[in-house]
C-alpha cells in the first residue's frame, strides 16, 4: 500500500511553471517508456500532470502500483511511494551514490531519475539482497564489516554489485580505481576493499 | 555478592572475539530503518527555508504564495520582521506538503525582504578580525620552573624567563599552523519524523542521545518527558553533532500537534552543512625551543579559533598537546565569525591542538636533522610518566609496521621520482574516554531466550553487539543468543553517545544486569541441583558446579526453572574509580607515509598505520573498524574537507556533497590497524575508542608531507593548491 496513495490532495490548483515542467518531464518519461522513440510521437504527446498519475514500478520483481508526479524522483518514489527505503537520500544529484539502483541491472542514482521514466524497467533495490539467503556481496560486507553508521552501505553495496558483474575479477586496483562513485564519511573504505576481494576470491572458486 | 569483574583472557569465550555486527544484515541490505526512513501514514514532508544573508534584519517573509502551491498544506514563517541573522542558513521559514515536489515548490515561492548588515568570515587573517572588532582575548596560561623574586614583577619576569629558556635552547623553530573549520557532514541529515497523537509525542529522531532528549521536546509542547518517545533504531551519523532535538525537531513536533499528522522534517544537505555542526578551526603562531639532544624545553602559543558567533572555540588547554615541556605559555584569541555554530566533533580540541602543536615539535626534528622517531622518543619525558612505557611500546610496534626505520630519510632529502617525493611522519595522542551512567535490563525468558533492554544507540559502532558480547559472555552463550533492543527512550535510560563513552558505559549496565541476573537464576539451579549457588559457572551453554563438571544443566534447562515468568533485572553500571570493569585515559600512536607530486600538489596516502590501546577490547572485529573508520576521517580534514567561505558575502561556498570534497574509496592507501592490548591494559577494563584514533592524522601526515618536500605546508587540508602555494611561497 503506498503513502503517496493515501496522501490527500486538498487544493486542486495547478501553477503554470509545475504544468509546463510536467509536461516536459512527462514527453520523456512516456518516449523513454514506450521505447518507440520518435515513432511513437503521438504517444509522446498525452499530457500528463501536473497531478498525480499512477504508474506501475517493477521493484526487485515485485510490481507496485504508485502515485507520481511528473516531477517526482524515482528516489521518491520508492520510498513513499513502495516503502523501499534503503536508497538513501543523501544527495539530489548523485554525487554520494548514495540512492544507487540498478536499472535494467545498470547502476543508477534513484535521486537523479523521473520516476516516469523508470515505468516499464527493471528496478533492482538493496532490499532485494536480503532473504533468507544473504547475498554475497551484502554478506561480504556483514564480514568485514564495511557498515558503521550503515547511511551509505545499501548504495554501496548495489554499486558493488553492478561494478562485479561488469568485472568479476577484479584487482585490489582495479577495485580502488573503479569504486568512487560512492561516498562513506564514516570512513568503512578499509573494510569494503578486502570485501570486494573477498567476493572476486568467492567467484573464482565457486 | 556478586562480584562485577572481567573474566580473564584465557577464560573469556567470546569476550575480545572478532564478531560480525548483530544488525550487519540490516545495514547492508537497507532494511534498518533510520528516522528518514520512517514514515507513518498520512505522514507530511516539511523542509525549511535557510537565510541566503550571513548577516541581516528580517524585512518581511510572506509565506502566503507558498500555501497557494498545490499539494502544500502549510506554511508558516520561522523569523518575524526586525529579527536579526547571524549566519547563512538558519531557519527563517518552513513549509508543509504532500510531495517532494510540491513542499520545493512552495519553498521557491515564499517570498522574503532583507536588510544586509556587515559580513565576518574570515577568522584565519587575524589583523582584520582585530580591525573588525571581532577578536576577543580568551584565557590563556603559564607555567614556568623558575619563579619571580619576591619584589620582581610577574610579567616582566615571565617575559625575561621566557626569553632566557629560548636564548638557551640549542634548537629554535617558530612558525604559523592552522587547521580549517569543517562539517560533520552526516550522511543522513539532522532531523526527525514526529507523530503527536492525543498529547503524546513520538519523536523518531536521528539522536546519538536517545534517552536525554525526550524532555527536550516536552518543555516546549507543554507535555512532560513521560509523554514524549524517542525513537532511534538507526542513525545515519552524528559524529557529536546530534545530542539535541534542535530547534527543528521541536518544529517537527509542533507541525505534527498543529495539523494532526505525522510530520517528517529532515534538513537539506545545504542547510546541513550551514547549521547542524562546524569543528571549530584554529591557527596558532607557535615557538618552540629544544635542546641539543632534541628535547623541547620551551614553548610559547598563541593561538586563535572561530566557534561561530557564540563561545565554542577552541579550547586552552590541548596546546601544547601531550608532549608538554615544564616550561610554556598559551595564549587564545577567540574570533566571531557569522558562521554556523560548532559542535562537538569526534574528540572535540584534540585533533586540532594534536595538527598544530606535533607539527611545530616535528619542525624541530628538521631544522636539528633528527630522525622524528628519535625526536618523539626523547620527548617522551615531557608526556605524562604514567603512560611513557606505553608511548613507547606502541612506537616500537607502529616503527616496526611502517618499516619506518628502512624507509626514513632526513627531511626533504629523499630519493625523486620523477616530481614525485615520498615521506613519513608521526604523531602521538591521548583521550578520556571511559564509562557513561547506563541502565540495562535483562530479560531471561523460561524457554532460555534473553533480552537487552538499553535507551542507548547505536552510532555506527556496533553498541547491540557490544552488549550482546557482554551478556552472552556472562551467560556462557553464543552472541547471537541475545536479542538486544536499543533506540527507545522507554528502555531503561543510557548515557549520550559522546566522548568514547558508550561501550564503556552499555559494557558495565549489561555486564551488572547480566550478573546480578545470573546470581538469581543460580539460586534456582543451585537448589535443583544441591550445589552451592556461588560455586556455578555459566559456560559453553551450560551452568554447571566447578568443582563437579558433570553436575550441572543446560542453559535452557536452567531457564525452564524459572516457572511461568520471565526473570528481570534491572541494574546501573557503576563506572568510576573502584570499578574492575571500566576505566579512562588512552594513548595511541600513527604513522603515515604520503607521496607528494611537486608538479600538481597533489598528495597521495601511501600507508598508515594506527596503533591504539583501549583497555580490554570487547568485539575485536568492530573496533578494528572504529580505528580504520577514524584513520580515513583523519585523511579526509588533512588533505580533503575544508568549509569555504566567500569573505565577502559570508556564504558557505561549498555546501553540497559534490563541492565538499572527502576522500573516496581510491584515496585512503594501505591502511594497518594494531590494537594493543597487553596484560596490563586489559586489566583496566573497557575504556572506550571512538575519538582517539581520530586525534593523530592532520599531525602525521602533516608531518610526512613535510618530510617528502623538505618545507612544511602550514595548513590543513593539504589540497593541491596549499601545497603548490607552499612550495612557490618558499621558492622550494
Ligand atoms: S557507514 Fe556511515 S556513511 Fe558509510
Amino acid at each position: 500500500m503506498s503513502n503517496v496513495e493515501k496522501h490527500a490532495h486538498g487544493k486542486s490548483g495547478f501553477s503554470r511553471r509545475s504544468f509546463l515542467k510536467g509536461s516536459g518531464a512527462a514527453a520523456a518519461a512516456t518516449a523513454l517508456a514506450g521505447g518507440q522513440g520518435i515513432a511513437g510521437a503521438e504517444e509522446a504527446s498525452r499530457v500528463v500532470g501536473p497531478g498525480m498519475s499512477k504508474i506501475t514500478l517493477v521493484v526487485n520483481g515485485q510490481s507496485h502500483k504508485v502515485d507520481v508526479e511528473p516531477r517526482m524522483t524515482l528516489l521518491e518514489a520508492l520510498r513513499y511511494g513502495a516503502g523501499l527505503t534503503g536508497a538513501k537520500p543523501i544527495s539530489g544529484d548523485g554525487s554520494s551514490g548514495g540512492s544507487t539502483v540498478l536499472i535494467d541491472g545498470k547502476p543508477a542514482s534513484a535521486s537523479a531519475l523521473l520516476a516516469m521514466d523508470c515505468e516499464g524497467k527493471k528496478i533492482t533495490t538493496s532490499e532485494s539482497l536480503a532473504g533468507d539467503k544473504l547475498d554475497p556481496v551484502a554478506g561480504a560486507f556483514v564480514n568485514h564489516d564495511a557498515s558503521q553508521c550503515g547511511f551509505c552501505t545499501p548504495g554501496f553495496v548495489v554499486a558493488v554489485k553492478a561494478f562485479l558483474a561488469k568485472n568479476p575479477k577484479a584487482t585490489e586496483e582495479e577495485i580502488r580505481a573503479g569504486l568512487n562513485g560512492n561516498l562513506c564519511r564514516c570512513g568503512t573504505y578499509g573494510n569494503i576493499i578486502p570485501a570486494v576481494l573477498d567476493v572476486v576470491k568467492g567467484a573464482g572458486n565457486g | 555478592m556478586v562480584e562485577y569483574t572481567w573474566p580473564d583472557r584465557k577464560d573469556s569465550s567470546v569476550l575480545g572475539g572478532s564478531h560480525d555486527k548483530v544488525d550487519g544484515p540490516a545495514k547492508c541490505t537497507g532494511t534498518a530503518k533510520y528516522s528518514y526512513d520512517i514514515t507513518p501514514p498520512k505522514t507530511a514532508l516539511a523542509r525549511a527555508l535557510g537565510c541566503p544573508h550571513a548577516h541581516c534584519k528580517i524585512k518581511s517573509i510572506d509565506t502566503a504564495p507558498a500555501e497557494k502551491v498545490a499539494g502544500v498544506v502549510h506554511a508558516r514563517a520561522l523569523k518575524k520582521p526586525g529579527d536579526e541573522i547571524e549566519w547563512q542558513g538558519e531557519l527563517i521559514a518552513v513549509v508543509v506538503g504532500e510531495t517532494e515536489g510540491a513542499v520545493a515548490e512552495g519553498l521557491a515561492a515564499i517570498k522574503a525582504d532583507y536588510e544586509p548588515l556587515d559580513v565576518f568570515v574570515n577568522e584565519e587573517d587575524l589583523d582584520a578580525a582585530e580591525a573588525a572588532g571581532r577578536a576577543r582575548k580568551g584565557p590563556g596560561k603559564v607555567q614556568l620552573e623558575n619563579e619571580p623574586g619576591d619584589d620582581e614583577d610577574e610579567d616582566a619576569f615571565e617575559e625575561k624567563e621566557i626569553a632566557r629558556l629560548f636564548r638557551e635552547a640549542a634548537a629554535v623553530v617558530e612558525g604559523r599552523y592552522g587547521i580549517r573549520a569543517i562539517t560533520h557532514m552526516c550522511l543522513e541529515p539532522h532531523g526527525s519524523t514526529c507523530d503527536w497523537q492525543d498529547g503524546k509525542l513520538t519523536a523518531h529522531l536521528s539522536t546519538q542521545n536517545v534517552s536525554g532528549t525526550p524532555g527536550q521536546f516536552g518543555g516546549p509542547l507543554g507535555i512532560t518527558a513521560d509523554d514524549v518517545t524517542v525513537h532511534c533504531d538507526y542513525i545515519g551519523g552524528g559524529f557529536g553533532s546530534k545530542f539535541a532535538a534542535d530547534s527543528w525537531g521541536v518544529l517537527a513536533a509542533t507541525l505534527s500537534k498543529d495539523l494532526n499528522r505525522p510530520v517528517k522534517l529532515m534538513l537539506d544537505r545545504d542547510t546541513e552543512l550551514k547549521i547542524a555542526g562546524a569543528r571549530p578551526s584554529g591557527f596558532a603562531d607557535v615557538k618552540v625551543g629544544a635542546n641539543s639532544e632534541g628535547v623541547i624545553t620551551i614553548w610559547d602559543s598563541h593561538h586563535w579559533s572561530t566557534g561561530g558567533m557564540g563561545g565554542g572555540s577552541l579550547s586552552q588547554d590541548v596546546m601544547p598537546y601531550v608532549i608538554v615541556p615544564p616550561n610554556f605559555r598559551r595564549r587564545t584569541t577567540n574570533v566571531r565569525t557569522n558562521t554556523g555554530p560548532t559542535r562537538a566533533w569526534r574528540a572535540p580540541n584534540h585533533p586540532q591542538g594534536c595538527a598544530l602543536s606535533q607539527t611545530a615539535i616535528d619542525d624541530v626534528a628538521a631544522k636539528l636533522g633528527m630522525d622524528s622517531y628519535e625526536l618523539f622518543r626523547r620527548n617522551l619525558v615531557n608526556v605524562p610518566e604514567e603512560r611513557r612505557k606505553l608511548y613507547e611500546e606502541e612506537m616500537k610496534i607502529a616503527a616496526k609496521l611502517m618499516d619506518w626505520k628502512a624507509k626514513w630519510h632526513p627531511h626533504g632529502k629523499g630519493p625523486k621520482d620523477g616530481s614525485v617525493v615520498s615521506g613519513l611522519g608521526m604523531a602521538i595522542h591521548t583521550w578520556r574516554g571511559g564509562g557513561h551512567p547506563s541502565s540495562c535490563r535483562v530479560k531471561i525468558h523460561p524457554d532460555g531466550g534473553v533480552e537487552a533492554f538499553l535507551g542507548s544507540q547505536d552510532l555506527g559502532t556496533g553498541t547491540r553487539t557490544v552488549i550482546a558480547t557482554v551478556l552472552a559472555e556472562t551467560f556462557g552463550l553464543p552472541v547471537d543468543a541475545v536479542k538486544v533492543n536499543i533506540g527507545s527512550s522507554k528502555y531503561p535510560p543510557s548515557g549520550p553517545s559522546g566522548g568514547s563513552t558508550t561501550v564503556g558505559g552499555v559494557a558495565e549496565s549489561s555486564r551488572h544486569a547480566g550478573l546480578d541476573a545470573l546470581a538469581q537464576l543460580n539460586e534456582k539451579v543451585a537448589a535443583k541441583l544441591g550445589a552451592k549457588a556461588q560455586d556455578l559457572v555459566a559456560k559453553d551453554g551450560r551452568i554447571s558446579d566447578k568443582n563437579n563438571a558433570d553436575k550441572g544443566l543446560s542453559w535452557k534447562e536452567a531457564c525452564g526453572l524459572l516457572g511461568m515468568n520471565p526473570l528481570e533485572v534491572t541494574s546501573r553500571g557503576a563506572p568510576g574509580r573502584d570499578s574492575k570493569l571500566s576505566s579512562s585515559g588512552v594513548g595511541g600512536v600513527q604513522m603515515a607515509e604520503v607521496a607528494v607530486d611537486r608538479e600538481t600538489g597533489v598528495v597521495r596516502m601511501k600507508k598508515f598505520v594506527a596503533v591504539q590501546d583501549m583497555g580490554l577490547v570487547v568485539n575485536r572485529k568492530t573496533a578494528e573498524s572504529q580505528i580504520l573508520g577514524a584513520m580515513i576521517m583523519g585523511i579526509a580534514f588533512s588533505l580533503f574537507e575544508e568549509r569555504i567561505m566567500d569573505a565577502k558575502s559570508g556564504a558557505f561556498l561549498n555546501a553540497e556533497i559534490a563541492d565538499y570534497k572527502l576522500p573516496r574509496l581510491g584515496d585512503v592507501g594501505e591502511l594497518v590497524v594494531e590494537i594493543y592490548e597487553p596484560e596490563e591494559e586489559r586489566a583496566r577494563g573497557v575504556i572506550g575508542l571512538g575519538e582517539p584514533p581520530v586525534i593523530g592524522p592532520g599531525a602525521a601526515i602533516s608531518n610526512a608531507v613535510a618530510n617528502a618536500l623538505g618545507v612544511r605546508v602550514p595548513v590543513l587540508p593539504m589540497t593541491p593548491k596549499q601545497v603548490l602555494d607552499t612550495l612557490k611561497a618558499r621558492g622550494a
